[in-house]
Order: C-alpha cells, then sequence, then structure tokens
C-alpha cells in the first residue's frame, strides 16, 4: 500500500478561474423565452365584450369566431341566459388589435345562411358553422357590452354613398334592403324604416351607393315603385314595373326633372316619397285652399277624393260631404268641402297675381271676380253606369248673380244646378212617353191579326195539298199511242240523218277522189285569177286598151327573145 | 471521506489518459485544479459540476414546461372551422369525445411523464447534493427508470409531426403544428440533458 502510495505521482494543484457555471444561461435563457411568450400571450388577449341576441342558434362557446371584414378578430369565450332569461348573452374576447372595435355605435350580428326574396346569403356558413361579423362603428366612445342585430345590417360602416331620408304616407311592400332604382339600375336601398313620433307617416332610411348618389338633387323625386303598374290610355294598354324583383320585394325609384335639376344636397336630406310616379312627377301642389260649396239636390255618388275640375282641369278633391239644414227655406241641402290648389293654376293665376296683398286675399279677389263673371260649381256624373259624381267648377251663362262673401271663412262657392239635373228631367221625359205608348192596344191588336194570319196559312196549307193531288194523278196517268209513234219515226229519222253524214265524211276523208278532183278545180281556179290579174293591171295602165285593143308598148324582155 | 466498498489507498484515474496516480484531493474538489502529471487533464472524483448542470437544465425544462402546456400545440381545422388546443385541451376533448384510451395515452406521454422526471430527478439532485445515505438503491432504481421512459417522452412531439404532415386537405380538414410543441420538444430535450449529466455514482456518495 505505502509503496504504491510513493511511487504514484502527485497532482499538480491549479487554481480554477470560473465560479459560476455557464450552465445557468440554459434555465435564464429559458426563462426569458418562456416568459416571453407568455407576456406576448397575455398581451394578445384584448377586451372582453358581451352582446345579447335573440336566440344563440348556431353559436358554440370556444368554436364560434367573431369576424370582421372576414377576420377573425376573436372568439365567443362563454353563452349565457340574461338575468330575465329573455335574452342569450354572449361572451366575446376580443384580439389585443382588435381592441378599437369595441365602440359605442358597433353593431354585431349573427352570419347564417339565409334565403330571401333578395337572394341568398352566407352559404359558406352552412359548413363551417355561423359566425359573429362586426360593423365597427364611428364613434370614439368605448363600450363593452352590446346588442346584436337579429338581421345584418344593409350598409356597413364607411361605405361610400349617402343615406337620404324619405317620408312616406305608408311603407308598402318596401322592407329593409328594398332596391333603390334610377332609372331602372339598383343605385342603393332601404336601410331602415319607422314610424314617426304621431304614427301619421313612416320615415324610411335609404342610402344611395356612390358614385349614384350624386343624382339626387334638391329636386329629386321619389316614388313607390313595388308591385305592377297597369293603365289603360289613349295610347292603349301600359303595363309598367321596375324589375321582376320588385314584383315580389317592392322597390323604390327615383328621378329628377330635366327641366328643372336643382342643386346639390346634403346627406339625410328628407324626402317624400309618392305613391307612383305620375304623382312623384307632378309639380309640386302647395298650400291647399279650403272651399264649401251648398247643394240643394241629394249627392248619392259623390265619394270623399272625386276629383274638382276648373275647366277640365284637375285642381283639387272633394274633401268632405255633409247633410245640413236650411232653416229659412226648411230643407236640407248638402255641405260639400273641397280643397282647391291655386298652384295647379299657375298659369292663370299669374293675370291675377298682386304682390301686395296676402295670397288668402289673393283667391278671395279672384274668386269674387269669377263669381261675378258666372262661374259656379256643379256636380256632374262621371260615370252613368257607376252613378260617381264629381265637381265641376265652370261658368254657367246667365247665371243669376248672388252675392260672393270674400272675407267669410272658409269661402263659400255659389252653386248652379248643374248638368244632372237637366239629364234627370231628360230621363224623367223619356220615360213618361215610353208610359204613353198604348202597349194594351197594340198587344190586342197584334193578338188579333196573328188569328187572321192563322186562317190564313191554314187556307194555303190546303190549297198546296190539292196541287200535291193532282200531280200525284198526272204521274199516275198512261201516255197516249200517238206519241209512242212519233218517237219511232222521229228514232228512223235521225237514224237515216247518220247514214247521211257517214256518207260525207267518206267522201271528205284525204284519200277520196272527191278530194282530189276539189284540189284540181282550184288550182284551175287560182291560175284563173292570176289571168284576171294580168288583165286588171293591163287595164290598170293602159284603161284605153279597151277600145282601141293593146297599145304598142315596146315589147317586153320575154318578147324581144321571143 | 468516503466510507464506500473499498477502504484502501486512495487513487483518481485520469479521465482522459486513464493514468490511475493518487487522490489528493482531498476536499479540495471543484475549488483548486488537479492535473493529470502524464496529460495534463483535469482530475476529478466526479464531473465536476455535473449536480449543478444536471439542476440548471432541470431548472430551464421546468420553466418551459408552463408555456408548452399554456400555449397552443395543434391547430386543427374541419371544414373551415377549427381552433387551437393545447395539451390539457386536447386530453379533456378525448375524453369527453369518449375515447378514454387516446386520452390516457396522451395524459401518460405528455403530462405523467415529465412530471415524474422532474420529480425524480429533483429527488436525485437533491438528495445528491445532501449527500443523503437514504433508501440509495432505490434511487439507483429510480435513475434506470428515469433514462428507460426518457425515450418514450418525445410521443407528442411526434404525433404532432405525423399528423401535421398527413392531414392536409386544404378547405376540409387541416391540421397545423403551433409554438407550443417546440416548448415541450425543448422540455424533454433539456430533461434528457439533465439526466445524463446526473452522475447515479453521486447516489452513493452519501456521508
Amino acid at each position: 500500500m505505502n509503496t504504491v502510495s510513493e511511487s504514484m505521482p502527485e497532482p499538480v494543484v491549479a487554481r480554477r478561474r470560473w465560479h459560476l457555471s455557464l450552465i445557468w444561461l440554459v434555465p435564464a435563457v429559458a426563462a426569458l423565452v418562456g416568459i416571453s411568450m407568455l407576456v406576448h400571450a397575455w398581451l394578445a388577449v384584448g377586451p372582453e365584450i358581451s352582446i345579447s341576441f335573440h336566440t344563440a342558434a348556431g353559436l358554440e362557446a370556444g368554436k364560434t369566431p367573431v369576424k370582421y371584414k372576414d377576420v377573425t378578430v376573436g372568439m365567443v369565450s362563454g353563452i349565457r341566459l340574461s338575468e330575465d332569461g329573455s335574452k342569450v348573452v354572449v361572451t366575446v374576447s376580443l384580439d389585443a388589435a382588435a381592441e378599437n372595435l369595441a365602440r359605442v355605435d358597433t353593431r354585431f350580428w349573427v352570419v347564417r345562411p339565409r334565403i330571401g326574396t333578395r337572394g341568398v346569403s352566407g352559404v359558406d356558413t352552412l359548413l363551417s358553422g355561423a359566425y359573429i361579423g362586426v360593423d365597427r362603428g364611428s364613434s370614439q366612445e368605448v363600450s363593452r357590452s352590446f346588442i346584436g342585430l337579429e338581421t345584418p345590417p344593409s350598409v356597413y360602416g364607411g361605405a361610400p354613398g349617402r343615406s337620404f331620408a324619405l317620408r312616406a304616407e305608408d311603407l308598402g311592400s318596401l322592407d329593409i334592403g328594398s332596391p333603390v332604382y334610377f332609372r331602372r339600375v339598383q343605385v342603393g336601398h332601404v336601410v331602415s324604416y319607422q314610424l314617426d313620433e304621431g304614427g301619421e307617416n313612416v320615415r324610411l332610411q335609404i342610402f344611395i351607393d356612390a358614385p349614384h348618389d350624386r343624382l339626387v338633387s334638391s329636386n329629386t323625386r321619389f316614388w313607390n315603385a313595388s308591385g305592377v303598374d297597369v293603365s289603360l290610355g289613349a295610347d292603349g294598354f301600359r303595363l309598367r314595373t321596375q324589375s321582376i324583383a320588385t314584383l315580389v320585394s317592392g322597390g323604390i325609384a327615383f328621378a329628377t326633372p330635366e327641366h328643372d335639376p336643382g342643386g346639390p344636397v346634403p346627406e339625410n336630406t328628407p324626402f317624400t316619397l309618392a305613391a307612383d310616379q305620375t304623382a312623384a312627377m307632378a309639380p309640386p301642389d302647395g298650400p291647399a285652399q279650403y272651399l264649401r260649396m251648398y247643394f240643394d239636390l241629394p249627392l248619392r255618388g259623390l265619394s270623399l277624393g272625386a276629383p274638382v275640375l276648373f275647366s277640365g282641369i284637375d285642381v283639387g278633391k272633394v274633401v268632405s260631404t255633409n247633410l245640413d239644414y236650411d232653416p229659412a227655406t226648411r230643407r236640407f241641402r248638402t255641405t260639400v268641402g273641397i280643397t282647391v290648389y291655386p298652384h295647379r293654376l299657375e298659369g292663370v293665376l299669374k293675370y291675377f297675381k298682386r304682390s301686395d296683398i296676402d295670397p288668402r286675399t289673393q283667391i278671395a279677389h279672384f274668386l269674387a271676380e269669377m263669381v261675378e263673371h258666372g262661374l259656379r260649381g256643379q256636380v256632374r256624373s262621371a260615370n252613368l253606369l257607376t252613378g260617381q259624381l264629381y265637381v265641376s267648377i265652370e261658368h254657367v251663362p246667365n247665371a243669376p248673380k248672388v252675392a260672393f262673401d270674400e272675407s267669410a271663412h272658409p269661402l263659400t262657392m255659389p252653386t248652379a244646378s248643374g248638368s244632372l239635373d237637366r239629364l234627370e228631367e231628360e230621363i224623367a221625359g223619356i220615360v213618361a212617353k215610353i208610359n204613353q205608348i198604348p202597349f194594351a192596344s197594340i198587344g190586342k191588336n197584334l193578338d188579333a191579326a196573328l188569328a187572321h194570319l192563322d186562317v190564313t196559312l191554314r187556307n194555303v196549307d190546303s190549297s198546296l195539298r190539292r196541287v200535291d193531288e193532282t200531280l200525284a194523278q198526272l204521274k199516275d196517268a198512261r201516255l197516249v199511242p200517238e206519241a209512242v209513234e212519233v218517237l219511232r219515226q222521229a228514232q228512223q229519222a235521225f237514224g237515216s240523218a247518220q247514214r247521211t253524214l257517214d256518207t260525207v265524211d267518206g267522201a271528205l276523208a284525204d284519200d277520196s277522189p272527191l278530194r282530189g278532183d276539189l284540189g284540181r278545180a282550184l288550182r284551175e281556179v287560182e291560175r284563173a285569177a292570176r289571168s284576171l290579174r294580168a288583165l286588171t293591171d293591163l287595164l290598170g295602165r293602159h284603161p284605153e286598151s279597151l277600145l282601141r285593143g293593146r297599145p304598142e308598148d315596146p315589147p317586153s324582155d320575154m318578147e324581144r327573145e321571143r | 471521506m468516503s466510507t464506500g466498498l473499498l477502504a484502501g489507498p486512495r487513487v483518481i484515474a485520469c479521465p482522459v489518459c486513464s493514468l490511475v496516480c493518487e487522490d489528493t484531493l482531498g476536499e479540495a474538489e471543484g475549488r483548486a485544479g488537479v492535473r493529470c502529471p502524464r496529460c495534463g487533464a483535469a482530475l476529478h472524483r466526479r464531473r465536476p459540476g455535473g449536480v449543478e448542470r444536471a439542476f440548471a437544465l432541470l431548472l430551464a425544462a421546468l420553466i418551459l414546461y408552463v408555456p408548452a402546456n399554456v400555449l397552443p400545440v395543434m391547430h386543427t381545422s374541419l371544414f373551415g372551422r377549427g381552433g387551437d388546443s393545447t395539451i390539457l385541451s386536447g386530453i379533456i376533448d378525448f375524453w369527453r369525445g369518449g375515447s378514454r384510451g387516446i386520452a390516457l395515452i396522451i395524459f401518460i406521454a405528455s403530462v405523467a411523464v415529465p412530471c415524474t422526471k422532474f420529480l425524480v430527478l429533483g429527488l436525485l439532485l437533491a438528495t445528491a447534493r445532501r449527500r443523503s445515505r437514504w433508501a440509495r438503491r432505490e434511487r439507483a432504481g429510480l435513475y434506470r427508470l428515469v433514462e428507460w421512459i426518457g425515450y418514450w417522452s418525445m410521443l407528442d412531439v411526434v404525433v404532432v409531426a405525423v399528423v401535421s404532415a398527413i392531414v392536409k386537405f386544404q378547405a376540409l380538414s387541416d391540421v397545423e403544428p403551433r409554438i407550443g410543441i417546440l416548448f415541450f420538444g425543448a422540455v424533454v430535450i433539456l430533461t434528457m440533458l439533465s439526466a445524463m449529466s446526473f452522475d447515479p455514482r453521486l447516489i452513493w456518495d452519501g456521508k
């Protein structure tokens, strides 16, 4: 043992330089990387927001993404019922990058497959499942709880274009998303609608896509283009519609009168939605003037809204018909209230326009002057079959003078018994005349005449029967023997005639001697005719030869040769 | 110092040239450098800093095990709809989905095994540091166990790699690895290195 230890060499002692091993860098780096990853993951988690929906159909916690412009910006982290159980509150954890999406006016909705009259949307979600769509709001205020839309919004924030407000009498068949047409090109759609506070009108919000929004000017007219407009006019049958889609789902069309385009308008300018194109393009009616008329005759058939015509031009409508009692005459009379739109008579009224008095007095003056010259209200029949009446304001010739109170309120228009009364009188006269016709005696005479005719016909019948009998007797009677004899002789005569004709036929045949003789005889005749012509020629040239004989002509060539 | 089986003369072998020389290290090991007289290599009874290195690597593995579990390891999408899944969420999904066998395998491979390694290595390192004489045979057995299960720790990483390579049906179905699996792989490698750095003779160095 000792020898071994003695022979063993002593190790050299040296100082160590490193006290801390480099190996500790490994956990340090690991910690750094791990912490940085966790910090990154923690920072990537954005705010948690809650959205309430009516139903959570298709939504699933941890699976349903939230997408903005088709980019996933968050995930549904929880679904629970609201405290009163009426809604579903969906908790969504947004990514940190999408933190600025959570603004007060940001809208959320569930994208599901939808099939409607205006097409199919969200087909991709059939396979991938529903997701929550986001449309970022423009407000600077941040919110953490939202109320989700039940249907996708029809306009996304930041879409180029402008929205306008429309006021309509009723909604018709319009709906959110209904198209807006300009020259039958779809340029926008209905964004929203609501009743106004009093429930008197429907306020529609429409959005016109850029660059078509500049087509809307201050004088633009909007009308409801839903359904079909069928009209039968002097130019024939006409059917008008914007597109097949509007037949089903309705739509709005607009146009600007070319003669008066108007100026540009700011966003959200209010317009009126007319019922149809004609009403929309008609010039604005302006303020209405109420007039009252008294009629002494019953006015069955004069309905509210019946037209008021002035010289054949529609200037207003009937707004009321009431029964009134006139204590002076102790008779009932009908009060008819009409509204007249003086603007429709712009062309006429400009001759009576005076700037120094207010419009109402001006109208009173105008009416007073016209009444003075015989302007009266009348009720006329528009349709004899249905009995519809209309009010006509016309000049009645030789109308009795009446007083017109310019200061009365409302103004009362004097009336004249119109053609309606006269028509009734005429019809009554016709009926009276018809009554005077002695239908009873006519019938009686006719009856007697018919009896005579019957007797006559019976006589004719018996006469005819007798003629018939005579004819039958004639048929039965035998032919006399003389007649038979005559017929036989006639037959013989025909037989000999036949034979004679046969002989003639044989004589005229091609190879008959008669025909050869005839040919020769004809040639002789021809020759004789030629000699005769030579003689006449000679006589023509030398008529004297008849007396003097043949002249001593220089001998012809033939003679000289001879 | 050591009351090991050999009570004879203290000798030490050079780790490089295997020259056996007298052990004069005394209690100075780790502070003063003792070199081989023939080749000049530093002499040591145990690998210097072995416990420290094993401890550092174990600590690093332990740190990385947190992001490996928190961050998603795999992204699966089916018909355009999908999501990230972490190791634990995957286990829970499989368990709830009825595939309890698969859930159990994943649990053992990615939770039980790493945790066992952490515990065992931690125990071994702690007792080695304190030179405890407690249950030395059992601790040696534990060390062999740690070495053996080290082979199977990469099961998760392999599954993710194979699945993301095979399941590529574009819109229909797609699987992609996520950053978490990288951390998990690093955990496995670091624990294996830690186990390698640990000198099992330290178990028997108890006072």
